[in-house]
């Protein structure tokens, strides 16, 4: 009887413990308060000596940690228990955010630098007036590709040159159902925020008709194949493809003048912040002209602030393949919050594509 | 007596209900809940009506060829090794490889079939031209039996290992040829460990998710990946439980289909 209730007992404090050690986790950064800044932000996306230096001008002691999709992001914050004072998601996910009422209004009259950011990165239409967001980076989705390893005329001004059967078997995707799915919309003419069911139809219909043409569909991998010259064409971000380029010359980039995806990563205070002054503090820091150049100099992507563009190599900013000029970027689109019930519609045809191909 | 016989279930009722029923229970009830949280059926109707029904058709298909390739190899591979002098030792070099970190391992594959890696060098001293043999039906289930192997190794072993060799001298005495004996006598005296090596390979091949991205380059989907997608991007819960109450099911058939011999117990 004794080692019954011994067993029953073990249960119970094996239970307690899991129960406890699961509070813990989900409670990562809660030491928050008074000296401690706790940032989420994307993996790679910040030079690490700017949040050294921030710690050494405020005093405050970051805790840094990072997400790999604004879903994960959102499911994080939107469950509590986490402590972040800072994150960095992108529109549509910001918009969500707005409406599920998890962020907290900025202070302008906080933000000293704020006045370094370029005027076409403001007020737009996922946060209007700026009240919950402030630019962070932006870029757009587009084709890298390797010019010696392909015909002339493939060029990657228009989408249908991913069609193009030269290009048996040497597609990459990245995996994602907005991106994927935008292009097969863009390429046909529509819009990549399309709710039309038809439109969608014949989205997926014409992007399996890539499938000869298409070797895989990965995720950040995808950097380290280009750079070694293992693949020659793929779909991806402005910025992964800017840093592709960094580290192997012969790459190009090229966004379709069909029209694309235009996105913007803002930085937000979740309303699980215990230290609003701090994160204000850390959003006026980034904006700074020198932070911001050093920023985007170490990350690759195009920072939105114009102080900070003067600080820029000229041969960078002039760059119209990562700084394409407004008359360019009208052109693209951004993403809207499609809602959960397209956002599911998306991702089932877009599965659909991917087991259409072999 | 019978009381305390009773009792004594107490500490594994407890357990099981925590562990076991309550997650299952939880994942049936998510099952029957749309994207607002009302009850609704429409999950399953969606399973039936959709790209579900081939997908499980294929992460069936592909979970059979990963556990026939793997028995291929495991089965002979134990023989082997019962009859080396450090058995022991041998069969600790093969387990050890399964304590690596299965995403490393995955990642080292990645380099090992590039266009640049090593095989590509090697079968460029024979002549051939590199090809890339990276996201292939090929090298999915090459990955993935060569995961699978120690797994599937060590039940076979054991039963191997317990068989009394006087058997095998008795068949070979009484005039059956070395495949006669191999069929008759110690293939069924070993089928436990086989189907307990076809249980724990068959039943996380079908979900085997990381790998189909990595490798395969998402060309080929498992019910793993589609409830990936549902819960992480689709943020669909009910759409992903409904997948997992099928995997769930389908996981149970097959336990059911390899069940071990009541009679007798393992040899």
């Amino acid at each position: 009887m004794k080692s019954l209730i011994n067993a029953t007992l073990s249960i119970i404090v094996v239970c307690a413990l899991l129960w406890f050690a699961a509070s813990k986790l989900e409670a990562s950064g809660s030491a928050g308060g008074e000296g401690v800044l706790t940032i989420y932000n994307w993996g790679e996306y910040i030079d690490p000596e700017l949040i050294d230096q921030f710690e050494e001008q405020t005093g405050i002691t970051v805790i840094y940690e990072t997400f790999d999709s604004n879903e994960a992001m959102l499911t994080k914050v939107k469950q509590g228990g986490s402590a972040y004072d800072i994150a960095v998601p992108s529109e549509y996910a910001i918009e969500t955010m707005i409406e599920e009422d998890l962020l907290i209004e900025i202070d302008h009259s906080k933000l000293t630098n704020l006045q370094n950011i370029d005027p076409y990165f403001l007020d737009l239409a996922f946060d209007p007036k700026n009240k919950y967001s402030i630019p962070y980076f932006w870029g757009t989705v587009g084709v890298v590709f390797n010019p010696n390893e392909i015909p002339e005329h493939l060029t990657f001004d228009t989408w249908e040159h991913l069609w193009d059967p030269a290009l048996k078997n040497k597609v990459f995707l990245v995996d994602g159902s907005r991106e994927v799915m935008g292009m097969g919309l863009n390429s046909l003419g529509y819009s990549l925020n399309s709710r039309d069911e038809q439109e969608l139809r014949e989205a997926t219909d014409h992007l399996k008709e890539l499938n000869g043409n298409v070797k895989a569909i990965i995720g950040d991998e995808i950097t380290p194949l280009m750079v070694n010259n293992e693949a020659t064409v793929a779909l991806t971000f402005s910025g992964q493809a800017a840093d592709m380029m960094w580290e192997n010359e012969d790459l190009d980039f090229a966004v379709p003048s069909e029209g694309s995806n235009l996105w913007f990563d803002n930085m937000v205070i979740p309303k699980t912040s215990s230290n609003i002054d701090g994160a204000h503090a850390f959003i006026n820091f980034m904006l700074d002209a020198e932070v911001a150049a050093q920023n985007a100099d170490y990350v690759g992507y195009s920072t939105p602030n114009e102080a900070a563009m003067a600080l820029l190599d000229e041969e960078v900013i002039s760059d119209e393949r990562f700084y394409p000029p407004i008359d360019m970027r009208d052109n693209l689109e951004v993403y809207e919050n499609l809602g959960l019930e397209f956002l599911g519609t998306y991702n089932e045809l877009f599965l659909e594509f991917k087991m259409s191909l072999n | 007596m019978k009381i305390k016989s009773k009792a004594s279930l107490i500490p594994y009722i407890i357990w099981i209900a925590l562990f076991v029923i309550a997650p299952i229970g939880l994942i049936a009830y998510y099952s029957l809940l749309d994207l607002n949280g009302d009850f609704t059926f429409a999950n399953y109707q969606n399973f039936f009506t959709s790209a579900y029904l081939t997908m499980t058709l294929t992460s069936f298909w592909y979970a059979f060829l990963i556990t026939f390739f793997t028995l291929l190899i495991a089965y002979p591979t134990a023989y082997f090794l019962t009859k080396t002098k450090h058995k022991h030792l041998w069969l600790m070099l093969i387990i050890i490889p399964s304590w690596i970190n299965l995403l490393l391992k995955t990642y080292a594959f990645i380099g090992i079939f590039g266009l640049y890696g090593p095989i590509n060098a090697f079968l460029e001293v024979f002549g051939f031209d590199p090809t890339q043999i990276l996201f292939t039906d090929f090298s999915f289930v090459f990955v993935a039996v060569y995961v699978f192997i120690p797994f599937m190794i060590l039940p076979i072993f054991n039963s191997l290992d317990k068989m009394n060799p006087s058997l095998i001298y008795a068949s070979r005495d009484l005039g059956a040829s070395a495949w006669t004996t191999f069929r008759r006598v110690i293939f069924p005296l070993t089928i436990d460990g086989v189907k307990s090596g076809i249980q724990v390979t068959f039943i996380p091949a079908l979900s085997l998710f990381m790998i189909t991205r990595l490798i395969a380059g998402n060309k080929v989907i498992t019910l793993g990946t589609a409830i990936e997608q549902q819960f992480l991007v689709a943020q669909n819960w009910g759409m992903g439980s409904t997948i997992a109450v099928f995997l769930i099911l389908i996981m149970f058939a097959s336990m059911l289909f390899t069940r071990t011999s009541k009679k007798g117990g393992r040899v």
